[in-house]
């Protein structure tokens, strides 16, 4: 298990980096973290034939905490992200997420905005930037594009980046306030990818739903987002009503850890756990 | 002081935990690398093999295949353990010739300056197959339409029948009987170091030393002797550290074990192989695999009156190791128990899957699974509770030694040697507080949580045949050089062997060197498996330093002017009994082992006390007597009769999730019985490792096969082995039977941890539930299943056969 | 000839300089290159932790980093993680003391990622133990002693007596 020879180029800036992923195309994988893609290059299941490694590039790896919401910068380790208090206290969900990516040690290497290119279905930050209204930011030497999280996952291990863009940083919006947010999963054993995650953004006033979101990994070819509003009355969400519109968004599969009917299951009691914890958050922010 | 009994902290522990261990890949760093070409395929023929694209990557040495291995190097390799009824057992090639029969064979060998090129080699050779139908699993072996072997008919390798009275007949007969279909699937023992290998082969000496990340390294020896035609004493093999064994290492010659070693001396440089992570899931071995059915007769109380099992174990693709695992599924369901008539046939199969060879507890968790998986099921029948149906069942201690009536593994009768059963259970009855269950279940009902309990009894064979030697030496400094030809994993065997040197021959435990698995220093040996260490081991250093003690009493009585019956050994010193610490009357032992060795030269100032002027001798009695030998040395054996029986109880509390199946355990107990104790330490962290597999097996680990023989889970990402978050806190209390067999009165530890796991687990999760469990392991997504089919298909109960 | 690039790391606090092929894993720069043989791999895709190394002071899994990427970092293997004066330090130490290593092929994984933690919490509960050692397999010890020996370390590492630790006690939940 050792991986196939690549050419290595090491940019010590922004427009070298981009530069190089202009030059070589489809040629070149970007490293920046690199959790995901090296053991697939180790099994030889990807061999890039160049590798442009993002780690000297400065001004990456930021956290920047605004009014609008949080920015992560393409270097910014999950670790980081997840220890920011300034972070943790715009968006909990940012924590509450990350702490289920893996393990530390994983955590302390790769990187947010890499695991949003890397397009897992199973995985819990694309799924945080469908809640949080976010998205990705990318470059190349022409400009740069913003790209909302709604368009940005096409599908497993697909997203809208294109040959020769860089993925620089992504922006997770600050939601209203009044906000709660919860991110839940049952996977086979603690760190491993969820047999099924959901997490949920309410808004309460006065112990009211205003609003509820959730967004599913686990059971479909991308995160599944969903509003629940049409499941929402006197400012509870309808449980069967809610099930109803889960039933319809998500398309589980099988596998060797859990069938399409056991995902389904708990797709259900996740959405109704997230949405219990997250309103319990939003009542304790009030508070 | 003695050390035997005490928790001596280990000797191995420094190098380890510094990085100064020196595991197989640590080794051989200016070795040439070995990768193979394995087979992507379950079942094909090869047609071609084109190396064309692969000649020019940089740091190619050899590409060999077939064709180019010679003599028996090119024969299938060795049937280990030959059987009568092993009447269709198949080996492998070291390299694939024609056929392979499962993913992962292996099908070119290729040489580089380092494993990358290696890799880069195989990438670019091409394999040309033709696709053969894969038979994949029990029931579609079981059918025969399609063969793995095209000379097995179908696909059978063995039947095999043992039997004491007319079980059917009595299971007829009984007032009552049941029927059970019970199932454990696949896992591995999954060391966390694959295996590895690096031959060195010295063309001027005409010599071969190999390092092998084995279980047994007197055994390899002779079998790269044998396929490599070398004379025995040309080659050593010698066993480095090793990351964990659990079974799948005592396997061998594996075809790498023949493959590199063939390589170095062909290349007459050094080649070294490291297995890695996905070739150790396809190309090592697996085990567990088994579907058995079951008919028990029982009488109006639950005691058994006859028991028929049938089985079928799938073996895999060949059979090396012979018929071990069944045959100890076969002899080990009985557990502690009399169950009256008994008859056991068992099938085991060929599939276009990896091989099958023991895993820590080789084929116990399944008998333990099925045996206690019956008795669950007579106690719910009987709506009696689950521990009286055992203790109703159970032997009792004044009837040992007890025969079982039956041939074990080692071809020797299955006598229990000791052991007290109703003791344990009440013992393990009060750990728990089974008694108070009843009582936690309800208040957990109030809350609305789901909990169950359940146990599982076990005995187990250790110390299996048919020898252990040592050899102790005492330098003339003092020091105590011990060996002993099996291998060591991690089990403490230099520490658990140096506390029994140190009583027994009364030196101190610092003095006392302990090699393990070097040919170059014990040449007879058998291996490292059934939990034999302790017992074969530890008996057979126990004799010889028995021997070393009394040739030192000897000597030194010669030089002390004393009579050997009035010397003691205290501390590394011989002294009169009773004579305290003066100079005049006693002799370190370094001294003595000077004068056991008479000189003509001084090669330093120690020896020069033993040349022929340094001291008036007897001139009429020879400087070595007739029968003795220079040096305080000693070789020992230790073969007993037969095996000993440990044994041991476990009880689980496990908690459901109502909504998600998740299962959490909640209490882990264990009491054990493995006779004397030599490091307590030593012996509760083996039953942690053990219980930690077991849980393993009951609720993360299975090896899955998809229909075309493709192994789906080939990584630690899908192959669940659990983490420090997945394994409960085990509590244990001992009990202490000692064996008559041996002069320690020890048995065997080192499997007895994994072995009812699944049986107990299922027990408690079905007492959760109130849904009958009849395969291991279970998921969260299987148990929804099963709530949703509520197939509690009630089991087949008929009352009396009038 | 495969093409190389020069890296400069800090390892166990010695400079050293490498070429290396841009592929080469920094396990195996580790071990091979510089002959540090205790940082172990056991699965080469990150599952296991036995290749956890320290980089710049922080937990990380050797067998996912290329070497080259590391060019200016400091890496502590378990080498390293010796006392000063050369003799055992406090969790090499606490792993011996509560016999929380058989086979000793993980050990290396557990030392560093502990070394780790324990600079950062200084007093864990047997349950903050257990989750500080979640990411890495053992297939020896069943974990049991090895909480314990997160403690016992914690202990050492602060000159506390021991107490808090007993391996030998199979508490309850």
């Amino acid at each position: 298990m050792k991986p196939a020879p690549f050419a290595y180029h090491r940019p010590r800036s922004l427009a070298e980096a981009l530069d190089m992923l202009a030059d070589l195309g489809e040629e070149a994988k970007v490293l920046a973290g690199g959790q995901s893609l090296v053991p697939l290059m180790s099994m030889r299941l990807a061999s890039p034939a160049h590798l442009v490694d993002l780690n000297q590039v400065p001004g990456l790896a930021t956290v920047d905490v605004g009014a609008e919401g949080v920015r992560v910068g393409a270097l910014a380790r999950h670790s980081q992200v997840e220890h920011d208090t300034a972070s943790y206290d715009a968006l909990p969900l940012l924590r509450q997420a990350l702490r289920q990516v893996a393990h530390p040690t994983i955590r302390n290497r790769g990187t947010t905005v890499g695991s949003l290119v890397h397009g897992d279905p199973a995985a819990e930050m694309p799924a945080v930037l469908m809640l949080l209204d976010g998205s990705v930011t990318l470059n190349d030497v022409n400009g740069t594009r913003d790209v909302a999280a709604t368009a940005f996952f096409k599908g497993p291990m697909e997203t809208d980046l294109r040959p020769g863009e860089l993925a620089v940083g992504a922006s997770f919006r600050r939601p209203p306030p009044g906000s709660g947010s919860a991110f839940v999963e049952v996977s086979r054993r603690h760190g491993d990818y969820a047999m099924c995650g959901v997490g949920a953004l309410v808004t309460a006033s006065e112990g009211a739903l205003s609003a509820a979101r959730v967004c599913l990994v686990g059971v479909g070819t991308r995160p599944v987002l969903l509003d629940l509003a049409p499941a929402l009355g006197d400012g509870v969400v309808d449980d069967e009503a809610s099930a109803a519109l889960v039933d319809a968004a998500i398309d589980p599969e099988t596998d060797i850890h859990a069938t399409a009917d056991y995902r389904r299951h708990l797709a259900h009691v996740l959405v109704r756990r997230a949405l219990a914890e997250a309103r319990t958050a939003a009542e304790a922010r009030a508070a | 002081m003695t050390l035997f009994g005490e928790r001596v902290p280990r000797v191995e522990d420094a190098r380890l935990v510094t990085g100064e261990g020196r595991f197989l890949d640590d080794l051989g760093q200016d070795a040439l690398e070995a990768a193979f070409v394995r087979s992507p395929h379950a079942h094909a023929r090869i047609v071609d093999i084109d190396v064309t694209d692969a000649l020019d990557v940089e740091g190619l040495v050899a590409i060999y295949t077939h064709e180019d291995l010679e003599g028996r190097a090119a024969e299938p390799l060795p049937l280990l353990i030959p059987h009568p009824t092993l009447t269709h057992g198949r080996t492998p090639y070291a390299l694939a010739k024609d056929e392979v029969n499962h993913v992962g064979e292996a099908v070119v060998m290729v040489v580089a300056g380092d494993r990358y090129a290696a890799e880069d080699v195989c990438d670019r050779i091409r394999v040309d197959y033709h696709l053969l139908p894969p038979v994949v699993g029990i029931e579609a072996s079981r059918g025969g339409g399609r063969l793995v072997h095209d000379d097995v008919p179908g696909n059978v390798a063995a039947v095999m029948v043992q039997e004491t009275g007319d079980a059917d007949a009595a299971v007829d007969a009984a007032p009552r009987s049941l029927e059970l279909d019970l199932a454990i699937e696949r896992s591995a023992s999954t060391p966390l170091e694959g295996k590895g290998v690096v031959a060195r082969w010295d063309a001027d000496d005409r010599s071969l030393l190999v390092h092998t990340s084995t279980q047994t390294s007197t055994s390899v020896r002779q079998a790269i002797a044998a396929k490599l035609e070398l004379p025995v004493d040309r080659v050593e093999v010698v066993t480095p550290d090793v990351g964990g064994g659990f079974g799948v290492k005592i396997v061998h010659p594996w075809p790498e074990e023949v493959l590199v070693p063939w390589a170095a001396r062909r290349l007459g440089r050094p080649v070294k192989w490291t297995e890695d992570r996905r070739e150790h899931f396809v190309s090592s071995a697996h085990e567990r695999g088994q579907l058995h059915h079951v008919r028990v007769g029982y009488d109006d109380g639950g005691r058994l009156l006859g028991l028929s099992v049938r089985f079928w174990h799938d073996n895999g693709a060949y059979t090396p190791y012979g018929l071990i695992v069944p045959i100890i599924t076969s002899t080990q369901l009985l557990g502690p128990y009399k169950v009256g008539a008994y008859r056991v046939e068992f099938t085991s199969l060929y599939t276009n899957t990896v091989m099958v060879t023991p895993y820590r507890g080789a084929g116990r968790p399944q008998g333990c699974f099925v045996m206690e998986r019956v008795m669950d099921a007579i106690a719910a029948d009987l709506h009696l509770d689950r521990t009286v149906v055992r203790e109703r069942n159970f032997i009792q201690a004044d009837e040992m030694p007890y025969d079982q009536g039956l041939v074990f593994q080692d071809g020797r009768p299955l006598i229990y040697d000791s052991g007290d059963f109703p003791a344990t259970m009440a013992r393990l009855k009060d750990l728990v507080g089974w008694d108070d269950f009843p009582a936690f279940r309800d208040r957990a009902r109030a809350e609305g949580r789901r909990v169950g309990i359940g146990l599982a009894c076990y005995v187990e064979g250790t110390g299996v045949g048919p020898y252990e030697g040592g050899h102790i030496r005492v330098e003339t400094d003092g020091t105590v050089v011990v060996s002993t030809g099996l291998t060591s994993q991690g089990q403490g065997h230099q520490t658990m062997l140096a506390q029994i040197v140190a009583d027994e021959l009364g030196v101190p435990f610092e003095r006392i060197r302990v090699t393990t698995g070097d040919t170059r220093r014990f040449k007879y040996a058998v291996g490292t498996f059934a939990s034999r260490t302790a017992v074969m081991s530890g008996s057979a250093v126990a004799l010889t330093a028995r021997l070393v003690r009394e040739k030192a009493l000897g000597i030194a009585a010669q030089a002390l002017e004393a009579d050997p019956g009035d010397l003691e050994i205290v501390d590394g010193h011989v002294r009169v009994k009773g004579a305290g610490g003066g100079t005049v009357s006693q002799v370190d032992l370094g001294a003595v082992a000077v004068l056991a060795n008479p000189l003509r030269y001084a090669f330093d100032e120690a020896a020069g006390r033993a040349t022929q002027f340094a001291a008036p001798a007897d001139p009429d009695v020879a400087p070595v007597g007739p029968g003795e030998a220079p040096g305080l040395e000693a070789t020992g054996y230790y073969s007993p009769t037969r095996s000993t029986f440990a044994n041991g109880m476990h009880a689980v509390v496990v908690e459901t999730d109502p909504d998600t199946a998740e299962v959490r355990i909640l209490r882990y107990c264990v009491v054990h019985d493995c006779g004397t104790i030599i490091n307590p330490m030593v012996v509760e962290g083996q039953i942690h490792g053990g219980v930690a597999q077991g849980v393993g097996g009951a609720l993360y680990e299975r090896i899955e096969y998809d229909s075309d023989g493709q192994l789906l889970n080939a990584s630690f990402m899908d192959f669940l082995m659990p983490y420090a978050t997945e394994v409960p806190t085990v509590e244990i209390d001992h009990l202490v039977t000692p064996s008559p067999l041996n002069p320690l009165g020890v048995k065997g530890a080192g499997e007895a941890g994994v072995i009812p796991g699944s049986a107990a687990i299922a027990a408690a999760i079905e007492d959760a539930e109130g849904i009958t469990l009849t395969r291991m392991p279970i998921s969260p997504s299987e148990l929804f299943h099963l709530r949703k089919e509520r197939l509690v298909e009630p089991v087949e109960t008929t009352e009396g056969h009038t | 000839m495969r093409e190389t690039v020069r890296v400069s790391l800090t390892v166990n606090g010695s400079p050293r300089d490498l070429d290396v092929e841009p592929r080469r894993l920094l396990s195996d720069a580790l071990r091979h290159d510089l002959r540090l043989t205790g940082t172990h791999v056991g699965c080469e895709h990150g599952v296991c932790g036995a290749c956890t190394v320290l980089v710049d002071g922080t937990p990380m899994r050797s067998c996912l980093l290329f070497a080259v990427s590391l060019d200016g970092a400091s890496v502590t293997t378990v080498e390293g993680c010796r006392a000063p004066d050369g003799g055992l330090g406090p969790v090499q130490q606490a792993f011996h003391e509560c016999h929380a290593l058989q086979c000793g092929f993980c050990t290396p994984g557990f030392v560093t990622t502990v070394t780790a933690y324990l600079a950062e919490h200084a007093d864990p509960s047997a349950a903050d133990a257990r989750e500080a050692i979640a990411g890495n397999l053992c297939r020896c010890t069943g974990y049991q002693n090895i909480v314990a020996a997160v403690q016992r370390a914690a202990e050492l590492s602060q000159g506390r007596p021991s107490g808090a630790a007993d391996p030998a006690s199979g508490a309850s939940q």
